[in-house]
């Protein structure tokens, strides 16, 4: 079982109630896997729960990186979220639990 | 690294209001800057800004500005490093007159300020109530009877104007926060708009120094696997930027962090959306065609930026009374903790709802167990877990009560319920955000003698 944490590194930002995470491989070859096995449904699923919004994924071919924004994704944006982590910085952490099938 | 000849070097001396000192005074000791950076802005700090200046007019600036500018200035008026901020918040102008004081009382020469105005457009706003909010297409009319401020983010070119006044110290209100650093670029090499290519790296420059040590091992250390050197002594980041746009970031050598690859994309694509279409103040920056080389320790080299020209609008953002939370935390541990949190906020909310108050909207967070991440039902029951009870309300007795309930758990709930936190009450300042068009908003520069 290799999880998106054991190949790759992120950060997540907000912008109002949208969320956006990097998803980015620390070896250039694992970017092809990261960019077909991680998809908008996949962290759609994996974050259903939090998120309300359509989720988006641009890719950075050159920085072997992806990027996620997942719009809905801040309980109301942080400026007037009653979230304990109102600016989602912690969401990064859970796009790296994500399992990637072997 | 020796500052090569055919580069300027700014430094990141500030990401938020609340952010270190003592890395930004290092930089300007031996950094060889030419300008330092201090990014001092969030969202809602000039809605926050703007109800404090109400209360004193003398006021209204970043609260942290005496001890920041106290702390750095000595060292840059020896080194003739130029200072550009917002820090002026919403009040530029009373921010320039307390840096005269603080130059005063440390016998140091007053240095020329020149200050940004023109970004509170509140009085515009008023007259437009039409105007659509960016966040839910409604118009701006059901904001303004709460509204508290209104600012457009400004961009490089009103910056430059400043510096062209030769002002060691320019002071803004809101501007956008990458047109902080592009501006002493474009005020450098005498960049011009039509410069799409230089004005997008420049941004691109901004855009990664503008979170200061997010770019140099902040934000980033993951102990075993992504190590970060002397944490603890974690330094601010600098960029070198030549004539054609090329630049390279880097820290002080002795700091502790890392800039590498890893820590440069990360930024690079923090707060990003569309990477072809980054809106921007100045332009409309493209980074899907840009990359990044390690040159040299700490080193990283970023080319190929593409930028299209900016958008006939300014960005306003609208702040608003969004009336109160109110907060409570008590801990549970040991066996059945789970069980007795659940009760216990079970009970809180029927107090609540006993006493009359009303919530639009009640969260219960099990800290340890749910609260950052959600979904309880898949995740194993941790030994230990901290209740905590937020609640939004116009009443501010309401949301004192949230916080006061939780408290009494501690003799009037469950067993053994410790650690309850004092009652919190926080004001809310929401912001939402409209576009009005350039030709609205009429930036101006203001120098404020500062030798009397």
């Amino acid at each position: 079982m290799t999880r998106v944490y054991d190949i790759a590194h992120g950060r997540a930002g907000d912008k109002g109630d949208t969320s956006n995470i990097s998803v980015i491989a620390y070896q250039p070859g694992d970017w092809d896997r990261l960019r077909s096995e991680l998809t908008e449904d996949r962290v759609k699923e994996h974050f259903g729960h939090l998120v309300t919004g359509k989720v988006t994924r641009y890719e950075l071919p050159n920085l072997h990186a992806l990027n996620f924004v997942l719009e809905g994704a801040l309980a109301g944006g942080v400026t007037r979220s009653l979230a304990q982590d109102a600016h989602g910085k912690s969401l990064s952490s859970l796009m790296m639990t994500i399992e990637l099938p072997d | 690294m020796p500052k090569a000849a055919n580069v300027i070097r700014i430094g990141a001396g500030a990401a938020f209001a609340d952010d270190r000192i003592q890395p930004a005074v290092e930089l300007a000791e031996k950094g060889e800057l030419d300008y330092l950076v201090f990014e001092c802005l969030a969202e809602r700090t000039v809605a926050r800004e703007n109800q404090t200046r109400a209360k004193n007019p003398e006021l209204g600036y970043n609260p942290r500005l005496v001890a920041r500018v106290s702390a750095v200035l000595p060292a840059c008026l020896r080194n003739g490093i130029r200072i550009v901020t917002n820090m002026g918040a919403a009040n530029p102008l009373g921010a320039a007159r307390e840096i005269a004081r603080i130059a005063r009382e440390q016998s140091l020469p007053a240095p020329l300020c020149a200050v940004v105005l023109g970004d509170d457009v509140a009085e515009l706003l008023r007259k437009n109530p039409q105007l659509p909010l960016m966040e839910s297409g409604k118009p701006l009319e059901t904001l303004l009877p709460n509204m508290v401020s209104a600012n457009a983010y400004l961009g490089a070119d009103a910056i430059c104007r400043a510096l062209d006044t030769g002002a060691q110290f320019v002071i803004t209100g809101r501007v956008a926060d990458p047109s902080l650093f592009l501006a002493p670029v474009m005020h450098h090499y005498g960049w011009s708009y039509d410069d799409l290519g230089r004005v997008a790296a420049g941004t691109a420059l901004g855009h990664l120094l503008e979170c200061g040590a997010q770019v140099s091992g902040g934000c980033f250390a993951d102990p075993g696997k992504k190590e970060v050197p002397d944490l603890a002594r974690l330094g601010f980041p600098y960029a070198d930027i030549n004539a054609d746009g090329e630049f390279w970031v880097s820290k002080l050598e002795d700091a502790g962090g890392r800039v590498d690859l890893a820590t440069c994309k990360e930024q690079f694509l923090y707060e990003l959306h569309d990477p072809a279409n980054y809106i921007s103040a100045d332009c409309i920056m493209d980074i899907t065609g840009a990359y990044m080389q390690q040159e040299g320790k700490d080193r990283v080299a970023v080319r190929g930026v593409r930028g299209k020209p900016r958008t006939p609008s300014y960005k306003v953002t609208v702040g608003y009374d969004e009336g109160y939370i109110g907060e409570g935390q008590v801990s549970y541990a040991g066996i059945n903790a789970v069980a007795r949190a659940k009760l216990a906020a079970e009970v809180v909310q029927a107090r609540l709802k006993d006493n009359g108050y009303l919530y639009s909207e009640v969260r219960v967070d099990l800290i340890g167990m749910s609260s950052l991440h959600g979904a309880p039902d898949m995740r194993a029951e941790p030994y230990e877990v901290r209740l905590r009870i937020a609640a939004r309300t116009d009443d501010p007795k309401a949301a004192e009560a949230v916080g006061f309930e939780t408290r009494a758990l501690h003799v009037n709930g469950p067993a053994s319920g410790g650690g309850g936190s004092d009652p919190v009450v926080r004001k809310v300042l929401a912001v939402q955000s409209v576009l009005v068009p350039r030709e609205w908003v009429d930036p101006q520069v203001r120098i404020v003698r500062t030798d009397k």
